[in-house]
């Protein structure tokens, strides 16, 4: 029995050990033991106690002075794309099996920084490219829910881990769904910022105009204790917002827009939701999306209705074109960003080669998985001339129409509400023959992904099989709305109990 | 519109890929299924609208923030060790890869 299983938030056990119940060397000796007793679910791909005790022994010595912060002492994990200086960075590739990062990210530099203690490196698809986990090279991640299923992905390592409660918050990237929908699949709380607000620096880049790092806890308070950490300018990062509209881009926008909103739900305790609408967009509930999953999105929905919100119906027309879409413009930014392993300066190196050319391409040949190699060549393709235009570009004209209509949903609701995924997790070692039947999964997220609009996924349901399996609603916000969305997913948590459900100790 | 092993074959060299035969087979057969999907973005009138990289760019201004390219120095003997201790080959501060000029 973990400590981390007593506490059921950041907020509780950062509390303990402020009061020195125990102290966070032996919260994270006891969290690393948990961590080995798991081993079976695959979910880190590093660790090294010796780092984490050094970083739980700083900890310690701020709490000893009253200095501790809210995160201080927080056992937390990183998903391996995020670069760590002493854990080794592999982005869930063998191009990067050994590599040693000689900085850590922006992201990892301010959680050390608030005082958060790394558990180690969590397991992902191979440089972030899957929804199922089973394309990294260090073995698929299995659901701790029931270990013969998908956690979902890319970020597949981090939602297990929060989900078997090895930690209370993992870092996460999304690029179109890799947060939420692990999220939704392992039954925890997961959020993608806006687009820009939180740096991008030692991000292993994938698809970079859509890249985005969130947190991935067990309930919306603990999501913004952890983002509000992760947000903010960075000049490292060449696209990181100074400012939000007329806000300045720091951690601190999303908590006061949080605990105004949070405020004012609870001045009308009756309908603490009214004035607010919520869109419903009728291409998420069409003919692919499961039954059970629509079932229990409708009665989520109908909770917050009855907490004074109106229902309207909106539309967003090219739902399926955005598949198209997101798959002609992030091949095409992964095949760029990916041309920097050539073997030379770091990364895999074949052993055999007779020349220049030939160490290049067979050290990429053979430092790459399938869903990377077929995910450059796509982007190689509809980046090469006589298709640059035909595709490319008009990838990135339908990304316009699709932001548009997504602002058109705004005008007529606050924020839009529906399903994650189409389907529950799949079996691990189903894999279709076709890509782009995988591909499809994803058809709720690359929308919001493409728009760069904040979105999450919070726990609504599960199936009724004798072992269950989560169910995730998503909620979509405006730009910059991550504080509404917490504080409305905090609300819903606060009437149910479905995050705070847990799978059964194995 | 369909693409040949020739045609995979080709792509694969742009991206500098060592493909196996039976790489290029089923490559051949998942460009077909790709081509399928992203074909259906040429049925979408976009007459009049400007392609989007940045997506924020619908509601504030975006500068990009490039820096200089400027050489700088490593500071210490000690950074550099660190930087090319992940070189697969490597002698005195300098990349090793197979001879270019005889």
């Amino acid at each position: 029995m973990s400590l981390l299983n007593e506490y059921p938030s950041i907020h509780a056990l950062g509390t303990a050990l402020r009061e020195k119940k125990f102290s966070a060397r032996e919260l994270a000796q006891d969290a690393l033991n948990n961590v080995t007793a798991h081993a079976h679910l695959n979910a880190f791909i590093d660790i090294n106690a010796e780092l984490t005790l050094q970083q739980a022994d700083a900890a310690d010595a701020l709490l000893a002075n009253q200095q501790g912060g809210p995160l201080t002492g927080i056992p937390i994990a990183h998903k391996d794309v995020l670069v760590t200086k002493g854990w080794r960075s592999t982005a869930g590739s063998k191009m990067l099996e050994n590599y040693r990062s000689p900085f850590d990210a922006t992201v990892v530099e301010r959680l050390n920084a608030a005082g958060t203690v790394s558990l180690g490196k969590l397991n992902c698809d191979e440089f972030a490219m899957g929804s199922d986990n089973q394309s990294s090279f260090f073995g698929a991640v299995h659901n701790p829910w029931n270990t013969q299923y998908s956690p979902g992905g890319s970020s597949g390592g981090s939602a297990a881990a929060v989900a078997a409660n090895l930690v209370l918050c993992a870092t996460g990237t999304d690029t179109g769904g890799s947060i939420r929908q692990p999220a939704a699949l392992c039954g925890v709380s997961g959020i993608k910022p806006t687009y820009g607000t939180v740096s991008r620096f030692g991000m292993i880049a994938y698809g970079s105009s859509l890249d985005q790092a969130g947190p991935i806890a067990r309930n919306a308070k603990d999501l913004l204790e952890v983002l509000s950490v992760m947000s903010g300018f960075d000049p490292h990062d060449p696209t990181s917002l100074e400012h939000c509209l007329n806000t300045k881009n720091t951690g601190d926008r999303i908590r006061n827009d949080f605990n105004s909103w949070e405020t004012r739900f609870t001045e009308n305790t009756n309908q603490p939701l009214a004035s607010l609408r919520i869109g419903i967009p009728k291409e998420y509930f069409e003919n692919e999306l499961d039954s059970t999953l629509a079932n229990q999105i409708e009665s989520a929905i109908a909770h917050f209705e009855k907490l004074g919100a109106t229902r309207v119906d909106v539309s967003l027309p090219l739902t399926r074109e955005a598949v198209s879409a997101y798959y002609v413009i992030t091949p095409a930014e992964a095949s760029s960003n990916l041309s920097r392993f050539d073997g030379v300066r770091f990364g895999h190196r074949a052993a055999n080669y007779s020349n220049l050319e030939e160490m290049i391409s067979r050290s990429r040949a053979e430092g790459f998985g399938d869903e990377v190699i077929r995910r450059i060549l796509v982007g190689t393709y509809v980046l090469s001339e006589g298709y640059y235009d035909a595709y490319y570009l008009q990838a990135q004209r339908v990304r316009r129409m699709i932001v548009n209509d997504f602002q058109q949903a705004f005008a007529a609701c606050d924020f839009i509400m529906g399903p994650v995924t189409p389907s529950l997790a799949l079996p691990l070692g189903e894999r279709s023959s076709d890509p782009t039947t995988d591909w499809l999964s994803d058809i709720y997220t690359l929308g919001v992904s493409l728009a760069g609009l904040p979105a999450m996924s919070v726990p609504c349901g599960f199936t009724h099989d004798a072992q269950p399996l989560p169910i995730g609603l998503q909620l979509i916000g405006n730009y910059f709305s991550e504080g509404q969305l917490l504080a409305l997913a905090d609300r819903y948590q606060q009437d149910t109990d479905w995050h705070q459900r847990k799978p059964e100790a194995k | 519109m369909s693409i040949s092993q020739q045609d995979v074959a080709r792509i694969a060299q742009l991206a500098h890929i060592e493909l196996s035969p039976e790489q290029t087979a089923q490559a051949e057969h998942d460009f077909a299924r790709i081509i399928n999907l992203i074909e259906a973005l040429q049925s979408v009138d976009t007459s009049g609208v400007e392609p989007m990289t940045h997506p924020l760019s619908a509601i504030q201004e975006i500068a990009l923030r490039l820096r200089a390219d400027e050489p700088a120095p490593t500071a210490t003997e000690a950074q550099r060790a660190e930087l090319m201790a992940n070189a697969p080959a490597q002698d005195e501060g300098l990349f090793l890869v197979p001879t270019v000029i005889e």
